[in-house]
């Protein structure tokens, strides 16, 4: 089965010197490596000479699960993806379905759908530089940052009732409006955060420690990014300014106005900077969204044509139709509700680009549901970042890379 | 998107079945000569590999296709911001493709997936094995004929000892 | 008896020699007492239930005020958190972990993947963590707020306080 713990090639045993390469074997359960992610390391010493990453521990079998469920019920899997923004996978899975049933969202909605993923970036990179930052060393970063992240946690669930499973976001829409309680909590934090965001850089930004343990570690060239498929803050610490947000603008994204930020050198310092400027980034997008809530005021959320929470397989023809001797008649044919065909959509989750790919064949159950999440591209670049690097590093690695194994394993 | 249209028929004539404009337009390809599409697309711009993926498509109601399964590209563009879909119909008798590996490094674990869920091998992959599920697994969960639960006798036999060794203690 | 006479009962079978830092009481009162509020769980976040776990441990939900403290080695550890879906890939793992704990240990199953496998009823999902692991204290919601992680650790004090037996050569 190959479980144990530490193999160790029987001819070095008694050997002063350790000529061949040694084996060890890092997770599924560290508590470093993010989740239940196991890491196959090649050493020499304590140099990283081949890294084989093994995932695969939290595979639940989502994608063959959701050909069985109905299209508003995968919205619920879909959360269980990337726990830590579960607003974004429920938003992809939405735009691919909206495209599939070719549905136009009200603006309301779509404003509603940018703040609450804005949110949950500003969690999810929250969560990320209290786990980076704890595995590095600083401890006090850790605790401020769920400080704040609690204070959006609980805005969430006046929002929708769920402190990390949302399924806020609907086929057509969200599931409902914001109470005037929700608008001015937000206001307060939008207020605040920017401060918050300046007290955790005062934390880290000139730490001697922090700083040594992430400045030319993990250097990506911009090529090389590409190359393997790096999206994200990752790929922008290397100075590719690929944004989905802007590049193929999805809810309301092309309304508002901000700035993607981009690293130079592409190490796990600038990959850093680059999420914290984010951070700014998108509390200056949730400012702008609830300026424009007002704009906004009273409009549905829902479209009217919205599929029912259930989708029925088939249903009767609702219109009737123009008869030539009759007047109108009611021909009783019956349509299915999903037309068969293919979508795609794709959207910045805080990860990086996550994809949907569905392919429908007519019924209320998708016949393919492909997801391209980001954590499973970053983790398969490991092996080319962390060569070469000290089995310390690594875990600066892993932590740079952002990866829920949730949303890899699927 | 015309001009590359133009561009593909007169240059790929024999390998291009159908070629469908479109949001994103989707280009569906012969398998043999699937490496030098790839290779003109790549210096054409589409430097971004976003996703790849198989589908089964055994009693596929809509329409008939011609193969049973079929791997999906999406292909994008950094610089002109254009996304591409292409299509490659694997049979299932002779169930393998050509791997993209040489052109892109993240194409590696994508394609080991794919192999893993729908038991499509890649010819020229360096390291093909099964990632998601152990690899002492037996059958390819992905596809139509696999069911989705496992009963007694389908079930992991590293799973069902650790079972039978709780039971009896 | 001379030792209800000399002795004056301070708690229920707790009794003090009167002017005398002396107390006389029984050996699974000691035990319990120490077990119970010094929990030291594993930190072995599988899914999404361990983002709630970190929670209850971090500033704003404070764990350490029960004594409850995360260690990161089975070894030191004597209740594990099943926090999380658990998969057939991943269960020779959990066996392996729990194994490795010292005795007294306890089992949580946080959440309702570890409960009964959930939502997920799927080929590669184990249907509850108890197929193959003694559970105490299950813990369903998905997933279970902070409040209830807290909830379900003092069951578990409670249901120390109340065993007997456990200690000495020959318990189980």
């Amino acid at each position: 089965m190959g479980l144990s713990l530490v193999e160790v090639n029987s001819k070095q045993r008694g050997a002063s010197s350790f000529d061949e390469p040694f084996y060890i074997n890092m997770g599924p359960q560290h508590p470093s490596t993010h989740g239940v992610l196991r890491l196959f390391l090649e050493l020499d010493g304590e140099t990283i000479i081949n890294c084989d990453p093994k995932i695969g521990y939290l595979h639940r079998g989502v994608e063959k699960l959701a050909e069985t469920l109905n299209y508003n019920q995968t919205i619920v899997l879909s959360d269980r993806l990337d726990y830590i923004a579960s607003c974004a996978n429920n938003t992809a899975f939405c735009l691919a379905f909206e495209k599939l049933f070719g549905l136009q969202v009200p603006r309301r909605a779509r404003i509603l759908r940018t703040i609450v993923n804005e949110m949950a970036r500003i969690s999810s990179h929250l969560l990320w530089l209290a786990t980076h930052a704890l595995d590095i060393g600083a401890m006090t970063v850790f605790l401020y940052c769920f400080r704040d992240r609690e204070w959006l946690l609980n805005i969430f669930e006046k929002i929708c009732g769920a402190r990390l499973t949302h399924s806020y976001v609907r086929v057509g829409g969200v599931r409902q409006d914001f109470t005037l309680e929700i608008i001015e909590d937000l206001y307060k934090f939008t207020e605040v955060f920017p401060e918050r965001v300046l007290e955790y850089e005062t934390l880290i930004d000139v730490n001697r420690i922090w700083l040594e343990r992430t400045k030319n570690i993990a250097v990506v060239s911009a090529e090389e990014a590409i190359s393997l498929g790096l999206t994200g803050p990752v790929l922008r610490g290397s100075g590719v300014p690929y944004d989905v947000r802007k590049f193929r603008p999805y809810d309301a994204y092309d309304e508002v106005e901000f700035e993607v930020p981009i690293g130079k050198n592409g190490d796990v310092y600038d990959r850093y900077r680059v999420r914290m400027e984010e951070l700014r980034q998108s509390n200056k997008i949730i400012r702008q969204c609830l300026e424009k809530l007002s704009e906004t005021e009273g409009e549905p959320v829902l479209p009217e044509n919205a599929p029912d929470l259930l989708i029925p397989e088939r249903v009767r023809e609702p219109e009737p139709k123009p008869h030539p001797k009759k007047g109108f008649i009611f021909t009783g044919k019956e349509v299915p509700v999903v037309p068969p065909g293919e979508a795609f959509a794709s959207i910045e989750s805080p990860k990086g680009e996550l994809a949907v790919y569905v392919v429908s064949d007519g019924t209320n159950k998708p016949w393919r549901l492909r997801i391209r999440t980001p954590s499973f591209v970053h983790i398969s670049a490991l092996p080319e970042l962390a060569k070469g690097h000290m089995i310390a590093d690594l875990i600066a690695i892993i932590g740079t890379l952002d990866v829920v194994l949730g949303d890899s394993d699927r | 998107m015309s001009d590359l249209f133009g561009e593909l028929r007169e240059k790929f004539r024999a390998q291009i079945l159908r070629l469908e404009a479109g949001d994103p337009p989707v280009i569906t390809l012969k398998r043999e000569g699937f490496l030098e599409v790839v290779k003109f697309l790549k210096e054409q711009g589409y430097n971004h590999l976003i996703d790849l993926c198989g589908v089964d498509y055994l009693n596929f109601k809509p329409e008939k296709k011609e193969e049973r399964f079929e791997v999906v590209y999406h292909l994008y563009s950094i610089e002109r911001r254009e996304l591409i879909r292409l299509k490659v119909p694997i049979p299932e008798s002779d169930c393998w493709q050509y791997s993209l590996t040489p052109f892109w490094k993240t194409a590696n674990w994508f394609e080991r997936e794919c192999y893993d869920m729908f038991g499509i091998k890649f010819k020229g992959h360096p390291d093909l094995r099964r990632i998601l599920m152990p690899d002492d697994w037996v059958g390819y969960p992905l596809r139509k004929d696999y069911p989705l639960e496992l009963d007694e006798e389908r079930e992991w036999k590293v799973y069902k000892e650790l079972k039978e060794r709780a039971r009896s203690s | 008896m001379g030792i209800e006479k000399s002795t004056i009962e301070v708690m229920p079978s707790v009794r003090q020699i009167p002017g005398t830092p002396v107390f006389i009481t029984s050996i699974d009162k000691i035990f319990n007492w120490a077990r119970a509020s010094s929990i030291w769980p594993m930190t072995f976040g599988l899914a999404c239930c361990a983002i709630e776990m970190m929670a209850t441990g971090a500033s704003h939900y404070d764990l350490d005020r029960f004594g409850i403290i995360f260690r990161a080695s089975p070894r030191q550890a004597d209740c594990l958190i099943v926090a999380g879906t658990v998969t057939k890939k991943m269960a020779p793992m959990i066996k392996r972990v729990y194994e490795q704990m010292p005795e007294p240990k306890y089992v949580i199953a946080m959440g309702s993947c570890a409960c009964s496998g959930g939502i997920f009823r799927t080929y590669s999902t184990v249907q509850g963590v108890d197929e193959f692991l003694p559970v105490d204290i299950y813990l369903p919601g998905c997933p279970p707020r902070p409040e209830a992680l807290i909830y379900a650790l003092l069951k578990l004090q409670d249901k120390i306080k109340a065993e007997s037996g456990k200690w000495g050569f020959w318990r189980k």
